[in-house]
C-alpha cells in the first residue's frame, strides 16, 4: 500500500517535470509560440483559481459534516435512486474542468461511493445549464432536449457497465 | 461541531491540496500548450463529408481536443454552419465534453488505470451511438 502510495506520489511529479520539458523543447524549436503558451497557462490559472478554491471549500464542508456511513448511505452501494439523482444532478451543476473534481471525487471514493455514480457524474457535466442558450442558438431547443435525454440516459448505462466491467476484470 | 473537527477538516483539505495540485499544475500546462500549438482552423481542414467517417473523425477530435465545453458547442455550431454532418458535429461535441486523453494520466493516478481507460472508451464509444440516435431521433420529430 505504501509502495503504491510512493509510486502513485512521484508519479504526478514526473507528469509536471515532463509537461515543462515539453515548455523548454518547445522554447528551442519556437519562442515566441512558447511564450504564448506560457501566457495562455497564466491566463488559465486566473480563470480556473476560483473553481478550485470553490472544490477545496466543498472539500473543507464535506470533511466537516460528511463521514464514510452518511457517504455510503447517500451515494454506496445501497443508495439505489437517490445516489443517481444526486450524481446526475451533481455532475450538471458542477462548473469549472472535469480534473478540478478529481480530489473530491476520489475522496468521496475512499469513503464508499460507488463507481458508477463517479461514471454518471462525470457523464453529466456534458449537460451544462449555462450553456443552454448557446445550444439553442445553434442547434434548437428540440435538438438540445433529445441530447440532453441521451446524455442523461447513458451516463447511467455507463456506470451499471463501468462496475460490470470492473468486476470482470477483479475475477480475473 | 468542535474547533477540533474545524481543525481536522482543513488539514485533510490541505493534504488533499499537497496531493493534486502538481498534477493539475501539469495538465493546465498542457492544455495550454495545446491550445497554442494546435488551432481552431485545423478542425475545418479535417472533414471531408463521409458519413462514415466524419463521426468517428468527430469523435476522435473531440477526444483529444481540450478546453471549456462551450467551446465545443461554439466550435460544433460553426462546424455546422460549414456543412458537416450533424452526426459528426454531435460526436465531436460530445467526445470533448467526456472523454479526457490529455488528462487520462491524472485520471489514471487518481482512480486508477482500469478505470480511467474504460471510463474514456465508454464515453468514446457513447459519444457515437448518442451521435446515431439523437439525428435517428430528430428525423423523427
Amino acid at each position: 500500500m505504501k509502495k503504491i502510495f510512493i509510486k502513485k506520489n512521484k508519479g504526478k511529479w514526473i507528469f509536471l517535470v515532463l509537461v515543462m520539458g515539453l515548455y523548454l523543447v518547445l522554447a528551442f524549436v519556437n519562442f515566441s509560440l512558447a511564450k504564448e503558451s506560457f501566457l495562455e497557462f497564466l491566463g488559465l490559472l486566473k480563470t480556473i483559481f476560483p473553481i478550485f478554491a470553490l472544490v477545496l471549500f466543498f472539500m473543507f464542508i464535506s470533511g466537516l459534516f460528511l463521514n464514510a456511513r452518511k457517504i455510503t448511505r447517500s451515494l454506496g452501494k445501497n443508495a439505489g435512486l437517490k445516489g443517481w439523482f444526486i450524481s446526475i444532478i451533481g455532475g450538471i451543476l458542477s462548473t469549472g474542468p472535469s480534473y478540478m473534481w478529481y480530489p473530491l471525487l476520489s475522496e468521496l471514493k475512499e469513503n464508499g461511493m460507488r463507481d458508477a455514480f463517479i461514471v454518471a457524474f462525470f457523464y453529466n457535466r456534458a449537460v451544462k445549464i449555462s450553456i443552454l442558450p448557446m445550444m439553442i442558438y445553434y442547434f434548437g431547443l428540440s435538438f438540445v432536449i433529445v441530447l440532453t435525454f441521451y446524455m442523461v440516459l447513458f451516463s447511467i448505462i455507463n456506470g451499471v457497465l463501468m462496475e460490470k466491467f470492473l468486476k470482470l476484470r477483479c475475477k480475473d | 461541531m468542535t474547533l477540533l473537527k474545524v481543525k481536522e477538516s482543513f488539514i485533510k483539505m490541505l493534504k488533499s491540496f499537497k496531493q493534486i495540485f502538481p498534477m493539475i499544475l501539469g495538465i493546465i500546462a498542457l492544455i495550454a500548450l495545446f491550445m497554442t500549438v494546435v488551432p481552431k482552423s485545423f478542425y475545418n481542414i479535417i472533414f471531408t463529408g463521409n458519413k462514415i467517417i466524419d463521426p468517428l473523425l468527430g469523435a476522435t477530435l473531440g477526444s483529444i481536443a481540450i478546453g471549456q465545453p462551450i467551446t465545443s458547442y461554439i466550435i460544433g455550431g460553426e462546424f455546422l454552419n460549414h456543412g458537416v454532418s450533424l452526426i459528426a458535429v454531435i460526436a465531436f461535441i460530445l467526445a470533448w465534453v467526456s472523454v479526457g486523453t490529455i488528462q487520462l494520466p491524472a485520471e489514471s493516478m487518481v482512480f486508477g488505470k482500469k478505470f480511467a481507460i474504460i471510463r474514456n472508451l465508454m464515453s468514446f464509444v457513447s459519444a457515437l451511438i448518442i451521435a446515431v440516435l439523437t439525428t435517428l431521433t430528430l428525423s423523427f420529430l
